[in-house]
């Protein structure tokens, strides 16, 4: 985990169940993540990912890398283009910091329109779980 | 609302300061837990190895639910409200960062807190002409720390015409905004203009007389006391009580989804006026009940006033 270090890139295929069932996991009920019509009616080309998703998913893609003992401190996220179902969404991240076991982690999503989110993810790389 | 006024707005909100909302309506558990997980993709078996929530999970544990009971009125919404009766009816979240104190414990029930930040704007943007709104909520533990917190900023922009912005991403990624018209429209005449100028600004505006003063709502041509043709109008506080109600079932309304609340309100001022009520589970609206008007956009042109549960 030294800086510089590439994590492994995660790649979700973003079925509708992917974006429905991840959105109900999430207690958020609006329409645009779960009725095409609506999304549609509304601009939109299809239903697509809720933030909170969005939040869980890089925080996913850096334990799935960290492992179970690492901690997240905290995540934060620049939002860009929505993650419609239907695309494909493709994490890749970098180790940009490291000081005393915290690690700071650039992580970029991407999909077909471009960065769906860009951010750093802080964790402590096996703190105690407090 | 101009520039200056939502500015205004802002600087009230944020005076407000942290604002507590309802507890989760249940605590950390780890169904939910496993629900999400399960969702995500996520094998992390830390979590009910542990019985901590993943952090990301912060803001699941308050969220309101299918039938969105709005009892909890936060700072953000009065501004949303004003933007959105200001003709920034477009939303896209360009920012959502999360810090965590420490990992949520099952059997714990969080308590969110959400305080009005900044108002940035009016900027030129991708998406056309808006203002950043920014602010941040935080989730309280049963001992009154803070586990998690989360500053989310969104875009309220003004939407282009539907020619100039064709098929740009950023019309994708506005989400509200491109409605079609709203397929009950008011009558908009000489004697009622004023009232619909009035709500695109956020201004309950009741017709007077402009010889004796009286107070007439619905607007019309005549005072009803006097029989002067002269009239000016004034701008009600916005309170009101529910003098009456009917909850609408059926028939289908166009535009509409039922079961929806059609209330008359008393005002302070003095006149009675038509109006939804909304942000009310409709088992709990009730006559005499205090409401405070809200602005709703039904498309591109037309605003409505509807009635919130208020202060008594």
């Amino acid at each position: 985990m030294e800086i510089g270090a590439a994590l492994p890139e995660l790649s979700i295929d973003l079925t509708p169940t992917v974006v429905v069932s991840t959105a109900l996991a999430t207690m958020d009920f609006t329409p645009v993540h779960h009725d095409v019509e609506m999304a549609r009616g509304q601009g939109s080309k299809d239903i697509f990912l809720n933030i909170l998703t969005t939040m869980g998913l890089v925080e996913r893609y850096v334990t799935d890398w960290a492992g179970p003992e690492a901690v997240i401190e905290r995540i934060a996220v620049k939002l860009g283009v929505p993650a419609y179902a239907g695309d494909r969404l493709c994490f890749n991240g970098t180790v940009v910091a490291r000081e005393d076991g915290r690690l700071t982690v650039e992580v970029r999503g991407k999909v077909s329109l471009g960065d769906h989110a860009t951010g750093t993810v802080t964790l402590m790389e096996e703190g105690e779980r407090r | 609302m101009n520039d200056q006024e939502l500015h205004e707005l802002a600087e009230k909100q944020a005076a407000l300061g942290e604002v507590r909302g309802t507890p989760a309506r249940d605590p950390v558990n780890a169904p939910m837990i496993r629900h999400w997980l399960d969702a995500m993709g996520d094998e992390n078996p830390a979590y009910l190895e542990k019985g901590v929530a993943p952090p990301a999970m912060a803001q699941v544990w308050t969220m309101p639910g299918v039938r969105r009971s709005a009892k909890d009125r936060s700072p953000v919404d009065d501004m949303i409200a004003a933007l959105d009766a200001s003709g920034y009816t477009g939303v896209v979240a360009t920012n959502c960062e999360q810090t965590y104190h420490r990992y949520a414990r099952i059997g714990e029930r969080l308590t969110p807190a959400t305080r009005f930040t900044d108002l940035a704007g009016p900027k030129r943007t991708a998406l056309g002409v808006g203002f950043f709104a920014t602010w941040t909520v935080t989730w309280y533990g049963e001992d009154e720390e803070p586990v998690a917190e989360m500053l989310f900023r969104v875009l309220k922009f003004r939407p282009r015409t539907r020619e100039s912005s064709s098929s740009t991403t950023g019309q994708a990624a506005a989400g509200e905004g491109q409605a079609a018209a709203y397929p009950l429209q008011p009558a908009i005449n000489q004697d009622t203009a004023f009232f619909w100028e009035g709500v695109k600004q956020g201004e309950l505006r009741i017709q007077t007389c402009a010889d004796c003063g009286e107070l007439r709502h619905p607007p019309g041509p005549l005072c009803p006391r006097c029989r002067s043709v002269n009239r000016g109008h004034m701008v009600a506080s916005g309170q009101g009580t529910l003098y009456s109600y009917v909850v609408h079932h059926h028939p289908p309304v166009p535009g509409r989804e039922t079961p929806f609340v059609v209330g008359v309100v008393e005002l302070p001022e003095g006149v009675r006026i038509v109006g939804n009520v909304v942000d009310c589970p409709i088992e709990e609206v009730a006559v005499g009940m205090p409401l405070r008007v809200t602005y709703r956009r039904m498309d591109d042109q037309l605003v409505l006033p509807m009635w919130t549960p208020g202060e008594a």
